[in-house]
């Protein structure tokens, strides 16, 4: 590894006399929290009154109500398919390779289509450790794999469970997760 | 030969009359691109991708059948040189199909790199591209992928010029030309391997590599091959930490090293195919020993100080003569030396036996192959075994055994029970000792009183001297496997047990001694040149 590194101090700000005092900064903030408040309700009352007004902030029910997530943000991956519905994955392994957690591991073997050449075996992504930065899919030189499922709730209880398979990744393959008898704390 | 001076891309460079420009300019750190020319194949001059510009001349020239004269001036990245190489480099992929992904040769490419390095173009051809066969298995270790071939002709240089066995030609003519069997071959000579090795793109692959893992991931080691008594200079290419891939094998790929004291550019497909063994099934991994018919596993340290107590007292009332001990060229020069010291020095073993029997002879060949199919037999002759130390051989040995003369066996990395045949057994069971010390099992693992287990060639740092006297490193690549040792640690921690003097703990210190102790070895280092030195 060669390489210069700079090394920039950045000096921390220095708090004056009125942040020190205290009282006064944290009545700043309570005044940031109660104008919004009363900014909120005062459009929603205008719109309840059948009112003309800027729309108020909308506090989503989640988890009783489905997330919303940007059409381009990096959810669940998903493995894409031919036309003939063959994998489109190729095993070239350049996901595997530039992925910075490790956490894609593929086995290759030989494709019977002659045109096709080399495909997985087996693809497994495991999603308690990859960091959703989207690298594989800038990688792929098949557009095989993308991360626009949409799906952002991926918990399980166990690490192993955390791990998706090929045909999981395809979607051939609900992903099975076992729900194991949990304790609830507040049940005695 | 006289000397020329001649200046290329503005460096003065020194060269013989008669060298070749792209030569020359290698020598001054200048990589000319080019496919065709192999210093030791020639140069057909048919890729047309190491054209330079040479002041004075009318048109660019090709480096590689261009003479130096004095005086030259070479440019090799003028513009009108750099744009005649991306050209080439263009023309070469017209037909190309960009198999990438899939191509294992991806990362070590010469279309890749120059592409990269030479061309950057986007390409201007919008024809459809021309097909050809895919998948050909042209022999047990070679496949051939005829679209991707850039028709460069090493590898039917190669079998005409260098094994003579002409199983490849050019066949069709212009964009339709490809590389094919002549009809009736198979590429199976014992060289045929090499042909990978000298193809610049992915369109001759190693079956045995194929798909196994990205060479991107490997780590080479400069070592040797441990195959037979010539020692090739080979990378070791291992597959360290993404071990899912190649079946978990942590040894994936051999490719030869050049050096031309010993074997140029080649190597043989036996030793090409030596890594297989490295990983096998067969490898033992912990001492054991045979106690009331099971074989159960031990500590180094108890299987050291138990053996040694039964060599000593087996010693005392049977007498040293009966002991003999079967060594092996297949051991460095470290291990025989402990060896020497241990049963020769310390016990003072009856028979002793090194030379290669039917069990180590094979084929041998005017190119590289040697019939010794051990790597190091120069070194244990260095080292006195079969001269100042007398031998015996397989059949005097057996005698011995079958006439109650011999009570002990100690064989190490060969199985007398494949070389006496049916008379192996009646022999063992007149033996009160038996050890096996191997990398591998074989049938004398399971009859053995004790199993010691050696470290393979791959798994750790020695000196082996091939059969021109030249002493070469093995370096270590991987660690040994399970609870496997270095032969000459084995023997060495006998011989402390024994209460011998054995202070090494690292092979450099016993080739220290070796140098000191044995006159052959006189003024040798541990740290040798990649070339090796002779003895
Ligand atoms: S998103 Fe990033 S961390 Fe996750 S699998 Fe892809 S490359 Fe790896
Ligand atoms: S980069 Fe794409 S084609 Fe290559 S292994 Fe990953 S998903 Fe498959
Ligand atoms: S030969 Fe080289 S350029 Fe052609 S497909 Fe293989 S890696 Fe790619
Ligand atoms: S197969 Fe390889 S070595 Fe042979 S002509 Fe084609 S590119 Fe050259």
């Amino acid at each position: 590894m060669s390489g210069r590194i700079t090394v920039k101090t950045v000096e921390r700000p220095r708090m004056g006399l009125l942040e020190q005092v205290y009282v006064f900064e944290a009545l700043r903030g309570l005044w940031v929290t109660s104008r919004h408040f009363f900014l909120n309700l005062w459009r929603h009352t205008l719109k309840a009154a059948g009112l003309k007004a800027e729309p108020g902030a909308v506090t989503i029910q989640y988890p009783e109500d489905p997330a919303v997530v940007a059409r381009r943000a990096r959810t669940r991956h998903r493995l894409l398919k031919r036309e003939d519905g063959s994998p489109r994955c190729v095993a070239c392994l350049l996901c595997e390779t530039i992925c910075p957690a490790k956490c894609i591991r593929i086995v290759a073997e030989e494709s019977p289509d002659v045109m096709v050449e080399k495909r997985a075996k087996s693809f497994e992504i495991d999603l308690g450790e990859c960091v959703f930065c989207g690298y594989c899919v800038e990688a792929c030189p098949e557009d095989a794999i993308r991360m626009d499922s949409g799906q952002v709730e991926m918990s399980a209880h166990s690490r192993e469970d955390m791990v998706w398979t090929m045909a999981e990744l395809m979607g051939d393959q609900p992903k099975l997760r076992p729900i194991r008898p949990s304790k609830d704390p507040l049940a005695g | 030969m006289a000397e020329v001076k001649l200046t290329i891309d503005g460096i003065s460079v020194n060269a013989h009359e008669g060298a070749l420009v792209i030569d020359a300019a290698r020598s001054a750190g200048i990589h000319i691109p080019h496919y065709c020319y192999h210093p030791a194949l020639g140069n057909p001059g048919v890729c047309r991708l190491c054209l330079v510009e040479v002041e004075g001349a009318p048109k660019l020239q090709v480096a590689c059948r261009l003479p130096v004269k004095d005086g030259m001036v070479v440019k090799t990245r003028s513009e009108a040189a750099k744009k005649a190489q991306a050209f080439s480099v263009e023309l070469h992929l017209v037909d190309h199909p960009l198999d990438c992904p899939v191509c294992d040769q991806a990362g070590e490419c010469l279309l890749q790199d120059y592409y990269q390095r030479h061309a950057l173009h986007s390409s201007s051809v919008r024809e459809d591209k021309l097909h050809k066969p895919k998948r050909v298995e042209l022999g047990p270790n070679v496949m051939l992928d005829a679209e991707r071939c850039i028709l460069c002709t090493r590898c039917v240089r190669f079998l005409d010029e260098i094994t003579g066995t002409r199983e490849l030609g050019v066949f069709q003519r212009g964009e339709e030309g490809e590389i094919a069997l002549t009809p009736g071959k198979r590429l199976d000579n014992p060289y045929a391997g090499n042909v990978v090795d000298l193809c610049p793109v992915g369109a001759l692959t190693e079956r045995d590599f194929r798909f196994q893992v990205r060479v991107w991931y490997l780590k080479s080691t400069p070592t040797l091959c441990t195959g037979c008594a010539r020692g090739c200079s080979i990378l070791l290419q291992t597959n360290p930490e993404r071990r899912w891939h190649a079946g978990g094998r942590r040894a994936v790929r051999i490719k030869p090293r050049v050096n031309s004291s010993v074997n140029g550019w080649w190597i043989c497909d036996e030793g090409r195919a030596s890594w297989k063994a490295v990983d096998a099934p067969s490898r033992l991994k912990t001492p054991s020993w045979l106690k009331s018919g099971k074989a159960g596993a031990m500590a180094w340290e108890d299987a050291e100080k138990l053996l040694a107590a039964e060599l000593a007292e087996l010693c005392r009332v049977r007498g040293p003569e009966g002991l003999a001990v079967v060594l092996s060229g297949t051991l460095s020069n470290e291990d025989l030396y402990a060896a020497k010291k241990l049963f020769v020095e310390r016990l003072r073993a009856g028979r002793l036996l090194v030379k290669p029997g039917p069990d180590q002879l094979g084929e041998e060949d005017g190119l590289l192959r040697r019939q010794a199919r051990v790597p190091n037999l120069r070194g244990a002759q260095a080292l006195g075994f079969g001269a100042a130390l007398k031998e015996c051989s397989w059949d005097s040995l057996l005698e011995d055994v079958l006439s109650g003369k011999v009570w002990g066996l100690w064989a190490v990395g060969r199985d007398p029970l494949a070389v006496w045949g049916e008379k192996g057994p009646a022999a063992l069971s007149k033996l009160e000792l038996t050890v096996h010390q191997a990398v591998h099992a074989s049938a004398f693992t399971q009859a053995a009183r004790w199993v010691l287990p050696s470290a393979s060639w791959a798994e750790q740092d020695a000196t082996f001297t091939n059969f021109q006297g030249r002493v070469q490193r093995a370096r270590k690549a991987l660690e040994p496997l399970g609870a496997s040792r270095p032969d000459w640690r084995i023997f060495g921690g006998i011989l402390r047990s024994l209460g011998g003097a054995w202070p090494h703990e690292s092979p450099e210190p016993v080739f220290a001694e070796l140098s000191l102790k044995e006159p052959a070895f006189a003024g040798l280092g541990f740290e040798l040149p990649p070339e090796g030195a002779s003895l």
